[in-house]
C-alpha cells in the first residue's frame, strides 16, 4: 500500500469514527437527555430519528438533482456517479424514516399505515427513487445510462416538493408543519438540531464512498472493455 | 424554443410527427383495437371481481375508469417510441432540420388522440354495463377527461422514450409510469367520483391539481424530452 493510500485509508478511518460517535451521541440524546413530551411520553422520542431521517433522504434527492441537472448541461460523468450515490443513499434514510414513521404511527393513531397525502406522496417517492435504479441496471451504455437516468431523475424530483409541502397544503392525519412554525418546544431543539447534524453528517460520508465506488465500477468497466478490444484484436 | 439549423417551425413540426402516427396507426388498427378489447376486459373483470351493487358502482366506478384507463396507457404508449427501432425511423427523424421537442411533442398528442378514441367506447360501454347515466355529466366529466388524459399522454410519451432505451422495456414502462402517475390517478379518481355522486359535484381542489400536474410535466418535458433523442 503506498503512502497516500495509506493516509486516505487512516483520512477515512478517523472520519468514518468521529460521525459514528456523533450519531451515537445523537441517539444517547434523543432517549435520554431530550425531555419527555406531556401527551406521547416516551414514544415521542422517535420523531428526532424520524423527521432526521426524513428530511436527510429529501437533502440527498436534492443533490441527486443537481448532479442530474449538472450531468445533463456539462456530460461529465462524475455528476452522474454523485446523482446516483446520492439516490441510493436518499433511498435508504427516507426508509428508515418511513419505517420509523411506521412504528410511532401505531400506538399513535392505532395504524400501521394511512393513505394520507403525505404517506402517500413519500411512499410514491420511494417507488419513482427504486424505478431510478432499477432502469440503471438495465441501460448497458454509460453514456446513454446517465443521460437517460439523468431525465428521469428530473422527474422523480418533481415529488419530492410535494412531499415535503403536502402538510402545508391539505389537512393530514400526519401532524403538520412544527419546525419551522415554532410549534416545536424549544427545549426539544437543540436535541432535533444534533439529530440532523448526525445524520447529515453520516449522509455525507456514505455518499462519498458510494461516489467512490461508482468510480471504481467505472474505472473496471473501462478496463474490461479495453481487454476484450484487445483480445479481440489479437484473435483477428 | 427552436436550435439553430432548424428551419421548421415548432407547430409545423409537431403536426408532421402528430399526422405521420395517426397514418402509420390507421394503417393497421393494430394498437387501437388491442387496447380497446383490453381495456373492456378490465371493466368486465372488475363487475366479476367485485359485483358491484348500484351505489358500490358510483363510490368505485371513478377507480374502475381511470385503473382501467392507466393499465391501457402504460400498454398503448410503449410501442411509441420502440416501434421506430427496428429502421432506425427515430434516427432519422432526429436528421430532421426541426426541434427535437417536436418528435416528442407529435407523439405525446398522438397519444393523446389515442387514448381519447379507447375512452370514447369505454365510457359507454361503462353506462351501460354498470348502469350509471353518464349523460347529465358528459360536459365537466369531458374536461376532467381531457385533464387526465392529457397528462398520462405527456408522463407516458416521456417514458416511453426512456423505456426504449432499456432492456426488459415491455416491464420497465409500467414500473416507471404507473407511481409517477399516482397524482393523476387520485386526482382524477377524485373529480370523476364526485360526478357520479349524487347529486353530481366537481371538487375544484383535483381540478386545480390536474392542471397543475399537467403544466409542470409538460414542462420538464420540453426542458428534458430532447435529451432523450440524442444518439
Amino acid at each position: 500500500m503506498s503512502a497516500d493510500a495509506k493516509s486516505s485509508a487512516g483520512g477515512l478511518a478517523a472520519a468514518t469514527l468521529a460521525v459514528y460517535a456523533l450519531v451515537c451521541v445523537a441517539i444517547y440524546g434523543a432517549l435520554i437527555w431530550a425531555p419527555t413530551e406531556k401527551t406521547m411520553g416516551f414514544l415521542q422520542r422517535i420523531f428526532y430519528f424520524h423527521v432526521s431521517s426524513e428530511m436527510v433522504g429529501l437533502f440527498a434527492f436534492s443533490l441527486a438533482f443537481i448532479g442530474n441537472i449538472v450531468f445533463l448541461t456539462r456530460r461529465k460523468l462524475q455528476w452522474d456517479w454523485l446523482a446516483v450515490a446520492s439516490v441510493e443513499v436518499g433511498l435508504i434514510f427516507s426508509t428508515m424514516g418511513t419505517v420509523a414513521g411506521s412504528i410511532w404511527a401505531k400506538p399513535a393513531w392505532g395504524v400501521w399505515w394511512v393513505w394520507d397525502e403525505r404517506l402517500t406522496s413519500a411512499f410514491v417517492m420511494c417507488v419513482l427513487y427504486t424505478s431510478y435504479l432499477l432502469l440503471r441496471r438495465l441501460v448497458d451504455n454509460p453514456e446513454r445510462r446517465a443521460v437517460i437516468s439523468a431525465v428521469f431523475g428530473a422527474f422523480a424530483f418533481l415529488d419530492v416538493p410535494l412531499v415535503y409541502f403536502s402538510i402545508w397544503w391539505w389537512r393530514t392525519q400526519h401532524p403538520g408543519p412544527m419546525i419551522l412554525t415554532g410549534k416545536l418546544a424549544p427545549a426539544m431543539m437543540p436535541m432535533f438540531q444534533l439529530s440532523i447534524l448526525a445524520l447529515t453528517a453520516l449522509m455525507v460520508l456514505m455518499i462519498q464512498q458510494r461516489y467512490k465506488l461508482e468510480k471504481l465500477r467505472h474505472n473496471f468497466e473501462e478496463l474490461r472493455n479495453e481487454s476484450e478490444y484487445i483480445q479481440q484484436r489479437g484473435a483477428s | 424554443m427552436t436550435p439553430a439549423g432548424s428551419n421548421v417551425g415548432l407547430t409545423r413540426a409537431t403536426f408532421s410527427v402528430f399526422s405521420k402516427e395517426l397514418r402509420a396507426e390507421f394503417r393497421s388498427f393494430e394498437l387501437l383495437t388491442s387496447t380497446i378489447v383490453f381495456v373492456l376486459i378490465v371493466v368486465f373483470v372488475f363487475s366479476f371481481a367485485f359485483s358491484p351493487t348500484h351505489e358500490d358502482t358510483r363510490r368505485f366506478g371513478a377507480g374502475f375508469i381511470w385503473i382501467a384507463l392507466l393499465f391501457a396507457g402504460s400498454l398503448m404508449l410503449q410501442p411509441s417510441f420502440s416501434r421506430e427501432r427496428p429502421n432506425d425511423t427515430l434516427g432519422a427523424m432526429v436528421l430532421a432540420p426541426i426541434d427535437p421537442f417536436a418528435i416528442i411533442a407529435g407523439k405525446m398528442l398522438a397519444n393523446f388522440f389515442f387514448l381519447v378514441l379507447v375512452e370514447a367506447v369505454l365510457l359507454p360501454a361503462f353506462s351501460v354495463l354498470y348502469d350509471v347515466s353518464l349523460l347529465p355529466v358528459i360536459g365537466p366529466l369531458a374536461g376532467v377527461m381531457f385533464l387526465g388524459t392529457f397528462g398520462i399522454a405527456v408522463v407516458g410519451t416521456v417514458f416511453a422514450a426512456i423505456s426504449a432505451q432499456a432492456r426488459m422495456r415491455e416491464l420497465l414502462l409500467p414500473l416507471l409510469l404507473l407511481p409517477a402517475l399516482v397524482p393523476v390517478l387520485i386526482a382524477s379518481a377524485g373529480a370523476t367520483a364526485g360526478l357520479l355522486a349524487d347529486p353530481p359535484d366537481l371538487p375544484r381542489t383535483w381540478i386545480f391539481v390536474l392542471i397543475g400536474f399537467d403544466v409542470v410535466f409538460l414542462t420538464a418535458a420540453w426542458l428534458f424530452g430532447g435529451y432523450l433523442l440524442e444518439e
